[in-house]
């Protein structure tokens, strides 16, 4: 412990296997001081900024907000809130192109600033070691502080850990080509820095603060020592230049010689590690009480004429940015946009992707710069990624792998410990592009892991609803048994009070039939699917509708029991022929007849629906339940027609009947027609059976 | 007398030996077939019955008993690699009888036209339709396996099989989008 501060304090420091020396293109942009842009038109702020869960918005389209209002809220503490990043009036909440590879729309807040720049109230907290700790965590939450270096893990979780940290490790490395961003900030902030760490160590407690720069940036480097020199515990630590060294798992290794553990954190080991972006975020939010609205971003490349860092507010469109530092697209041979850096960064499908919290660098290079992408040829061999390898990983067994869809064996080789550095592709003779091979590959294992876990919880959906269907049915088996039981018992107990007893049965059932018609009635929906129940199910839904029965109801019913014989009555003289043919397959299903059935309903059909579309009728509800109806009856006449063709005769004479009721028909009574029509399948299927029966005797 | 010494003995030594093989038969006994565990592991458990079988562990089973391993079009290549690695036989196309390979869907209802039957409840294999009889249903995203049985039974064709939408989470990277080769000093 003591021992590794000394050694930090002397420069003798661990290092990291592997790692590659790409040219460092820094004093493009590090010369000049970071600038204000003037602000875009639209700003797109992004719902989700970081790792975690985006949070509620809970602003509307027209609100005008404040500079540093909160656009988002959220219980979760995985989540952290988004501010406007300036006042004006919310355009709307929209899917813009999202600050990913994919660039896949996502939610946004579309924000046209006002110019006023007038902020919202803040409520900062100088004097910080005398509030709780809780309330200091729940500020920095407030005002949506994310890591800034890269993977934007909410600060506040990384604030409160659960063990206890030796050293806080403060990363101002920024060993990736191009990015200039922390070197101006640490030039320019170093007070400001200071006073973010001071915050972090209170609540953290460290025993040692190490501030660790890469020796390629020596301004920041005495700055940093400057703002540092009055308290023992901060060291301010000169790294080798290397790339990856600022990754954070290489940092601690350089630094302490520890390893984090696979699928650990750097807690673990005593450390935790913050990105000098983050510390001056945090110190704003303490100190000034204003939330991250803004962050310094390199705009660079030689395409462009001022290459600079400029304090871009977050939601700023890239093109924006661009076109302040003096970006002419016309000009360019291969228009070529990356966020992020060369090695690590994205090529932007979209220049109206906004800035987010961790976009630290926008390049724009010109076609020497950094050329397409040359042709991949085949692996050779040289084992040059292994040497370059920062996790001593083996790239181009993975890159077997990952070529050959085998998961299993690109997980043996610890694919997923790849933090996807590009050292490996970079230095690849063939150009082969390793890093995209392991980005798709962790993907595709990603995805088939989700399937897996979608396919279980389907497995068990199915199994439990299999073991209900069972349960259900054993206890509807147990129930008829009963009954039957209890039905015999009451027969053989004396004969004389039996009758009064089944009379009086009979009257409770039907008081219970009616206080149960709505539910039989989807009971029956449900059981026409097991043929056993047929006959009993066919009874109750020609009665349940008319069980409810309210005494205008009942006039209705009469009605269309009228009608229904009407109908019978030409059934029965057209059925004569088809029934032979139906009464055959009866025997097994009673499908055929209650088929011709339903075909009189489907060529009432076009009828109704020419007297709907004529009819004014302003009730719509009533339409759609109309059309509803309409739908269904074609689909089935559809259905029938494909399989039934020996119903002709059958149909033109039920058509007809049909088509003279209808006419009588108000378009408000469709119900009326439902009730009419499953009396009329019901009896119609009593009809053929009935014939079946007749055959059979003769 | 020899005759029936060897007699007892080979009695008394069947009789040990089939105790033992009794014991082991009952201390060791095998619920089911595990191949069948196996295999129901690798199906996607859609439960759509597109192979003919009314599930995806009766598909298991019967591809224990020497079903051609072709019929999941739901699982695809992938599954059927799967499951040839399993059985030691070789992979198949998928049998084309059975369906095309899928774009992974979900079952999405259009309420305003849904009449609230509850036959596609009904026919929900993994109960992922919610709603009541006269009242509006609705599916379950999450739970929604695609499987497309609920869109037969519907009487008024008020279901519609949407493609799931690729999200950042979900998407593949795609190949040669991002420079990698750069910088030449």
């Amino acid at each position: 412990m003591k021992s590794i501060i000394d050694r930090i304090r002397q420069g003798r420091l661990w290092g990291f296997p592997g790692g590659i020396h790409p040219p460092a293109r820094k004093s493009l942009s590090n010369q000049s001081s970071i600038e204000e842009l003037p602000l875009p038109e639209r700003l797109y702020i992004s719902v989700k900024q970081h790792i975690g869960v985006a949070g509620r918005v809970c602003v509307e389209e027209g609100q005008s907000v404040l500079k540093g209002q909160a656009l988002t809220r959220s219980a979760n503490p995985f989540a952290v809130p988004v501010h406007a990043p300036t006042s004006g009036i919310i355009a709307g909440v929209i899917n813009h192109p999202s600050a990913h590879p994919s660039a896949l729309p996502e939610k946004a807040i579309e924000l046209i600033p006002d110019g006023k720049g007038q902020w919202a109230e803040l409520s900062p907290l100088p004097n910080y070691t005398a509030v709780a700790k809780s309330k200091l965590i729940e500020t920095i939450c407030a005002a949506g502080v994310a890591g800034m270096g890269g993977a934007g893990f909410p600060t506040h979780i990384k604030a409160s850990p659960k063990k206890d940290i030796e050293f806080l490790i403060i990363n101002g490395v920024e060993c990736e080509p191009y990015i200039t961003a922390d070197d101006r900030l640490m030039r320019e902030y170093a007070w400001h820095i200071r006073q973010g760490i001071d915050v972090l160590c209170h609540l953290l407690s460290p025993e040692y603060v190490v501030i660790a720069i890469e020796d390629n940036k020596p301004e920041a480097i005495e700055a940093m020592k400057v703002a540092c020199n009055d308290v023992e515990q901060y060291v301010v630590s000169a790294i080798p230049t290397q790339y990856p060294a600022g990754g954070e798992k290489q940092l601690i290794q350089t630094l302490t010689g520890k390893e984090v553990p696979k699928n650990g954190l750097p807690s673990d080991v005593g450390i935790v590690m913050h990105n000098v972006g983050t510390c001056y975020a945090v110190a704003d939010a303490v100190f000034n009480g204003k939330p991250l609205i803004q962050r310094v971003v390199t705009v660079t490349g030689e395409s462009l004429q001022q290459p600079k860092n400029v304090w871009a507010a977050i939601g700023t469109p890239v093109s924006h940015l661009l076109s302040e530092c003096g970006y002419d697209s016309a000009k360019q041979s291969q228009p070529n946009i990356i966020m992020g850096g060369p090695m690590m960064g994205f090529a932007l499908a979209d220049d109206s992707i906004p800035v987010v919290k961790i976009t630290n660098c926008i390049l724009a290079p010109s076609a020497e710069e950094i050329p397409a992408n040359p042709v991949e040829q085949a692996c050779i061999r040289c084992g040059a990624c292994a040497d370059a390898c920062p996790v001593s990983l083996l790239p181009q067994q993975l890159y077997w792998y990952s070529k050959a869809n085998d998961f299993e064996k690109a997980n043996e080789y610890n694919l997923f410990d790849c933090i996807e550095c590009g050292a490996c592709a970079y230095v690849c003779p063939s150009d082969i592009p390793l890093v995209h091979y392991y980005r798709t590959t962790k993907a595709d294992i990603r995805a088939e892991e989700e399937e897996k876990h979608l396919a279980d919880k389907a497995r068990q959906r199915f199994e439990a609803r299999n073991e209900r269907l069972i349960r259900d049915q054993h206890e509807r088996d147990e129930k008829h048994r009963k009954a039957a039981e209890a039905r015999k018992q009451s027969m053989q107990s004396d004969g004389g009070s039996a009758k009064d007893k089944i009379a009086a049965a009979l009257a409770r059932a039907k008081a219970k039939k009616q206080a149960s018609a709505d539910e039989s009635a989807n009971q029956s929906a449900n059981v026409t699917t097991a043929p056993p129940a047929e006959n009993s199910t066919t009874e109750t839904a020609s009665i349940s509708p008319t069980a409810p029965a309210a005494d205008d109801k009942k006039q209705k019913v009469a009605a269309a029991i009228a009608r229904a014989k009407a109908k019978k009555l030409a059934n029965a003289a057209a059925a004569d022929k088809p029934s032979t043919d139906a009464g055959e397959d009866n025997a097994a299903s009673p499908k055929p007849v209650a088929t011709d059935a339903v075909t009189e309903n489907a060529d009432v059909t076009p009828d109704n629906n020419i007297a709907e579309s004529t009819d004014t009728t302003s009730d719509d509800k009533k339409q759609r339940v109309a059309q509803a109806v309409a739908r269904a009856k074609a689909k089935r006449a559809e259905r029938q027609q494909a399989d039934n063709n020996n119903a002709d005769t059958d149909n033109e004479d039920a058509g007809e009947t049909q088509k003279v009721e209808t006419q009588e028909l108000d378009k408000d009574a469709i119900k009326k027609q439902r009730v009419a029509a499953a009396i009329a399948k019901a009896k119609a299927r009593k009809l053929a059976q009935q014939n079946q029966d007749n055959e059979n005797n003769s | 007398m020899l005759i029936l010494y060897a007699l007892i003995a080979i009695g008394v030594l069947a009789l040990i030996f089939g105790l033992i093989l009794g014991y082991a038969s009952i201390r060791f006994k095998v619920d089911a077939d595990p191949l069948v565990e196996q295999l129901d592991e690798l199906l996607p458990q859609t439960q759509c019955g597109q192979c003919g079988y009314p599930g995806c562990r009766p598909y298991a089973e019967a591809i224990a008993n020497g079903d051609a391993i072709n019929k999941c079009p739901p699982g695809g290549d992938a599954t059927i690699k799967h499951i040839a690695d399993l059985m030691g036989v070789d992979a198949i196309p998928l049998d084309a009888a059975h369906g095309e390979a899928p774009v992974k869907k979900v079952a999405y209802i259009r309420e305003d036209e849904c009449i609230g039957c509850t036959k596609c409840i009904v026919a929900c294999p993994v109960d992922a339709i919610v709603g009541a009889a006269k009242q509006m249903h609705t599916v379950i995203a999450d739970e929604c396996t695609g499987c497309d049985l609920c869109v037969e039974p519907c009487p008024v064709d008020c279901i519609d099989m949407i493609p799931v939408k690729t999200t950042a989470k979900s998407w593949r990277w795609d190949l040669h989008s991002i420079p990698i080769k750069q910088v030449n000093s």
